[in-house]
C-alpha cells in the first residue's frame, strides 16, 4: 500500500502525480490512475469552473478546483484520504454519542424535525404581530424577531439618530407596551421565540419575560433564544453600544440569571452567521464562532459560574452558504469541536453541556438582486446542506433578500422550501445520510484541524476580546471578503445571472416601508411618557445604574450575584422605561465604543 | 496635476453596521490608484461633510443598506451646498429601491449603485466624471 509521496518537480512532469500528493493510494487506485485516468486526462484535460486565471490555476498552470472558501478539492476521494488510524468508531461514532459527528439525537429528525423558524419583523409591532400569526397559521414552528436598527442600537424611535431608520430593517420596539402588542394573541408558553438582539439583549429579554408573566406563563417552562452574542458584533456586524468588557459583563449577567430562573431559555446564540455575511471563509466562520464560545465560557467561569450549569443553555447559529459539501462538513466539525472543547478544555461532566445545538440561516450575502427568482433554488440547496448537517432549526431567506424585507409571497415560498425539504425530499428519514463519504469525512477533518489552528493563534493573543482589540479577526475577514469579490469579478467564481447568464429584466415587487411607522412610534412614546409614573421610572434607572457600576460575583450558592443587572432591568421595564432610557442609563455607567476602522 | 490621485471619502452614515460593501469598495478604489479615506461607522451628515471638506475630496461614496437613504442623503446634499462643495461627486451604494432613485438623483446624487454592481464599473464611473485628476489610467 505505502507508495512514496512525490516532490513538486515530479508532480509537474507526471499528469497523474496529484494522486500521490500528501496521500498513499492503494494499488488498485494506482492502477486505475495509470490505466483509466491518465489516458482520459490526455484526451480531455480538466477545465476549471470559471475563468482559467488566478485561483483556478495551480503552479503548473493546470486546472485547480476549490471550495467557495478556497480549499483545494481533489478529483476523487478514496480511503487514501482518511487518516491512517481511521475507524468508524473513533471518528464517526453514533448519533447522540461522542464525538457527535453524526448528530446530537440518536434518531436524527425521526423523533423531532428541525424547527422551521422564519426570521421576521418590520414596521410597527401591530404589523409584525399580523405577520407572525400568518407564519404560524402556515405551519411555521417558531418565531424569530427582527428588530429595527434603533432598537438594536438602544435608541428610542424619536431619538435624532433614529431618523429614517424606524421600522425599516425590522420591528420598532420602544417599551413594554410595544412588546405586549407584538405578542398579542400568541401563547408564549407554547411558542418558542428567538430574538435577534445583542447589545440591548437584556432589555428586550426583560420585556419578553414580563409579557410572558402577564400572560400567565411560567418562566421555568418558556423556551426560546436571545442572540446576545456581543463578540461577533465587534468582529462583524458592528451593532455594539458599550466597550467590550462591560458588554461581556451584561452577557454573563443573563447567563447567571437564566440558569436560575429560565432553565429552558437559551441565553445566547453564538453566531457565525454575521461573520460569514461579512465575507469570511467557512473555516473562519467556524473557528471564530467556536472561539467566541470559548471566550464566553472563560468569562462565565471567572464570575464563578459552573460550566455544567450554564453550558447547556449555550446555543449556536451558523450560515448556510453555497458550497454544499463544505457547509455540511462545517456543521459536523462544529459539533465535534464543541464537545471536545467543553470536555477537554473546561472539564464539563454532563453530556448536555457537550452537545452543540444550532440554528442555521441561508446566506443572505449569496442572494443577488439580479434574476431574484434564482435565489429560490440557491436557498433550497443551502437549506438542504443545513439539514444534512443536522441543524436543530432553520430559516430560509426570501428570494428578494437583496432588494428589501420580504413580501408576504416571498416569505411564504421560503417557508414552503423548508417544508419541501422536510416532507418531500426524504432526507430526514435517516440519520446523517452522508456519513462515511470519503470526501465529506476528509473535509470535516480539515475543518476541525483548521479550527484548532485558529484557536492556537487566538489563545496566544490572550483570547478573543484581546484579538478583537487588535483587529485580528476583522482583518482576516476583510481580506477573505476582498479576495472573493476579486475572484467573482474576474469570473473565476461564477455567479449565475450576475457575472454569467445575465439578462435585462424588469424591477420586481418589493415591500416598501415609509416614515408612517416613525410618526406612530413617536406619538406612542409621547403618550406613554405622559401616562406612566416617571418617578418610578427614575427610581428604577437609578437602581440599575448603581448595580451596573458594581462588580458582580457569584458566591456559588443558589442566589445570583447581588449586582446582576437583570432584576433591575426587569423592574425598569415593568415601570415602562423605554429601550433608549435603559440603554442610556447603562451608557452613563459604561460609556460608548468606537472601533478603529480597518480597510 | 497629472500625478494627483483622485481623492475619495467612503462614508457609512446611519445606524447600520454592515460594512462589507464599504470596505470592499474602499479597497478596490485604493487598488485602482485612488486616495481613499474611510470614515468608519455611524457618521452623521455633518461629520461626513466636515471630513470631506478637511480631506479635500472630489468624491463622496455613501454606503447605506438600512433604508435610511431618504433621510440621510438630502441632509448630506444640503450641507455640501451650504459649504460651496457642489462640485463634489456624490455616489450612493447599497440597498436602494428603484422607486427612490429619481428622487435621489434630483437631490444631486451622480449615481446609485445597487447590489451586484461590479467594482470596476464604479472605478470607471469615477474616472469618467472626475476631470483633471488623470492618475494611473489602468496601470
Amino acid at each position: 500500500m505505502a507508495e512514496k509521496k512525490l516532490g513538486k518537480q515530479e508532480v509537474a512532469d507526471n499528469p497523474i502525480a496529484d494522486i500521490f500528493e500528501k496521500r498513499c493510494p492503494s494499488a488498485a487506485e494506482k492502477k486505475w490512475a495509470e490505466e483509466t485516468l491518465a489516458p482520459t486526462l490526455e484526451k480531455n484535460p480538466e477545465r476549471p469552473i470559471g475563468a482559467p486565471t488566478g485561483v483556478n490555476l495551480d503552479e503548473q498552470g493546470r486546472a485547480r478546483f476549490t471550495t467557495i472558501s478556497g480549499v483545494p478539492i481533489r478529483r476523487l476521494y478514496t480511503p487514501a484520504d482518511l487518516p491512517e488510524d481511521w475507524s468508524e468508531e473513533k471518528y464517526l461514532g453514533y448519533p447522540g454519542r461522542p464525538p457527535f459527528t453524526r448528530g446530537i439525537h440518536a434518531t436524527g429528525y425521526r423523533g423531532k424535525l428541525f424547527t422551521m423558524r422564519q426570521f421576521s419583523g418590520f414596521a410597527s409591532p401591530e404589523e409584525t404581530n399580523r405577520r407572525y400569526k400568518y407564519l404560524l397559521e402556515h405551519g411555521g414552528g417558531g418565531l424569530s424577531v427582527a428588530f429595527d436598527l434603533p432598537t438594536l442600537m438602544g435608541y428610542d424611535s424619536d431619538h435624532p439618530a433614529s431618523e429614517g431608520e424606524v421600522g425599516k430593517c425590522g420591528v420598532a420596539i420602544d417599551s413594554l407596551e410595544d412588546m405586549e402588542i407584538l405578542f398579542n394573541g400568541i401563547d408564549l408558553e407554547k411558542t418558542t421565540v428567538s430574538m435577534t438582539i445583542n447589545s440591548p439583549a437584556s432589555v428586550l429579554w426583560a420585556m419578553y419575560l414580563v409579557v410572558a408573566e402577564k400572560q400567565g406563563a411560567d418562566w421555568k417552562q418558556i423556551s426560546g433564544t436571545i442572540q446576545n452574542d456581543i463578540l461577533k458584533e465587534y468582529i462583524a456586524q458592528k451593532e455594539y453600544i458599550y466597550p467590550p468588557a462591560p458588554s461581556m459583563r451584561l452577557v454573563i449577567d443573563t447567563f447567571e440569571f437564566g440558569s436560575k430562573f429560565t432553565p429552558r431559555f437559551n441565553t445566547i446564540s453564538i453566531s457565525g452567521y454575521h461573520i460569514r455575511e461579512a465575507g469570511s471563509t467557512a473555516l473562519q466562520e467556524l473557528a471564530f464562532t467556536l472561539y467566541d464560545g470559548i471566550e464566553y465560557v472563560e468569562w462565565a467561569r471567572k464570575r464563578g459560574l459552573e460550566v455544567d450549569e450554564f453550558g447547556p443553555r449555550l446555543s449556536f447559529f451558523f450560515n448556510a452558504h453555497n458550497d454544499f459539501f463544505e457547509e455540511i462538513a462545517k456543521y459536523r466539525a462544529a459539533r465535534k469541536i464543541w464537545a471536545r472543547v467543553m470536555k477537554e478544555r473546561f472539564g464539563a461532566q454532563s453530556q448536555r453541556t457537550w452537545l452543540m445545538r444550532f440554528h442555521t440561516q441561508t446566506a443572505g450575502v449569496s442572494l443577488p438582486a439580479q434574476q431574484p427568482m434564482n435565489n429560490i433554488a440557491r436557498v433550497a440547496l443551502q437549506a438542504l446542506a443545513a439539514v444534512l448537517g443536522g441543524t436543530q432549526s432553520l430559516h430560509c431567506d426570501s428570494y428578494d433578500e437583496a432588494l428589501a424585507l420580504p413580501t408576504e409571497e416571498a416569505a411564504r415560498i421560503a417557508l414552503r422550501t423548508q417544508q419541501i425539504i422536510a416532507y418531500e425530499s426524504g432526507v430526514t428519514q435517516t440519520v446523517d445520510p452522508l456519513g462515511g463519504s470519503y470526501f465529506l469525512e476528509n473535509l470535516t477533518l480539515q475543518m476541525e484541524s483548521g479550527a484548532f489552528d485558529y484557536f492556537g493563534k487566538l489563545d496566544s493573543m490572550g483570547g478573543m476580546v484581546k484579538a478583537i482589540e487588535r483587529g485580528y479577526p476583522q482583518k482576516e475577514i476583510a481580506e477573505a471578503s476582498y479576495q472573493y469579490q476579486r475572484a467573482a469579478e474576474a469570473k473565476e467564481k461564477i455567479v449565475v445571472g450576475v457575472n454569467e447568464f445575465a439578462i435585462e429584466e424588469e424591477p420586481p415587487q418589493i415591500l416598501y416601508i415609509d416614515e408612517t411607522v416613525a410618526r406612530q412610534q413617536a406619538a406612542k412614546l409621547k403618550a406613554l411618557r405622559a401616562r406612566r409614573s416617571n418617578d418610578e421610572v427614575k427610581r428604577g434607572l437609578d437602581a440599575l445604574k448603581k448595580a451596573a457600576s458594581r462588580e458582580p460575583q457569584s458566591d456559588g450558592n443558589s442566589a445570583i450575584s447581588p449586582a446582576n443587572t437583570m432584576p433591575y432591568i426587569i423592574d425598569a421595564v415593568r415601570a415602562y422605561a423605554t429601550v433608549g432610557e435603559i440603554c442610556d442609563a447603562l451608557r452613563q455607567v459604561y460609556g460608548g465604543y468606537t472601533e478603529t476602522s480597518i480597510t | 496635476m497629472a500625478d494627483a490621485k483622485i481623492r475619495v471619502l467612503v462614508a457609512k452614515p446611519g445606524l447600520d453596521g454592515h460594512d462589507r460593501g464599504a470596505k470592499v469598495i474602499a479597497r478596490a478604489l485604493r487598488d485602482a490608484g485612488m486616495e481613499v479615506i474611510y470614515t468608519g461607522l455611524r457618521q452623521t451628515p455633518e461629520m461626513i461633510v466636515s471630513a470631506a471638506l478637511q480631506e479635500d475630496v472630489q468624491v463622496i461614496g455613501l454606503s447605506i443598506l438600512s433604508g435610511a437613504h431618504n433621510a440621510i442623503v438630502p441632509r448630506v446634499m444640503d450641507l455640501l451646498r451650504q459649504n460651496q462643495m457642489d462640485d463634489v461627486l456624490v455616489l450612493v451604494g447599497g440597498i436602494i429601491p428603484d422607486q427612490d432613485i429619481d428622487n435621489l438623483k434630483k437631490q444631486g446624487v451622480a449615481a446609485i449603485f445597487q447590489p451586484g454592481t461590479a467594482m470596476d464599473d464604479i472605478v470607471q464611473f469615477i474616472r469618467s466624471k472626475v476631470r483633471g485628476a488623470g492618475v494611473t489610467f489602468a496601470g
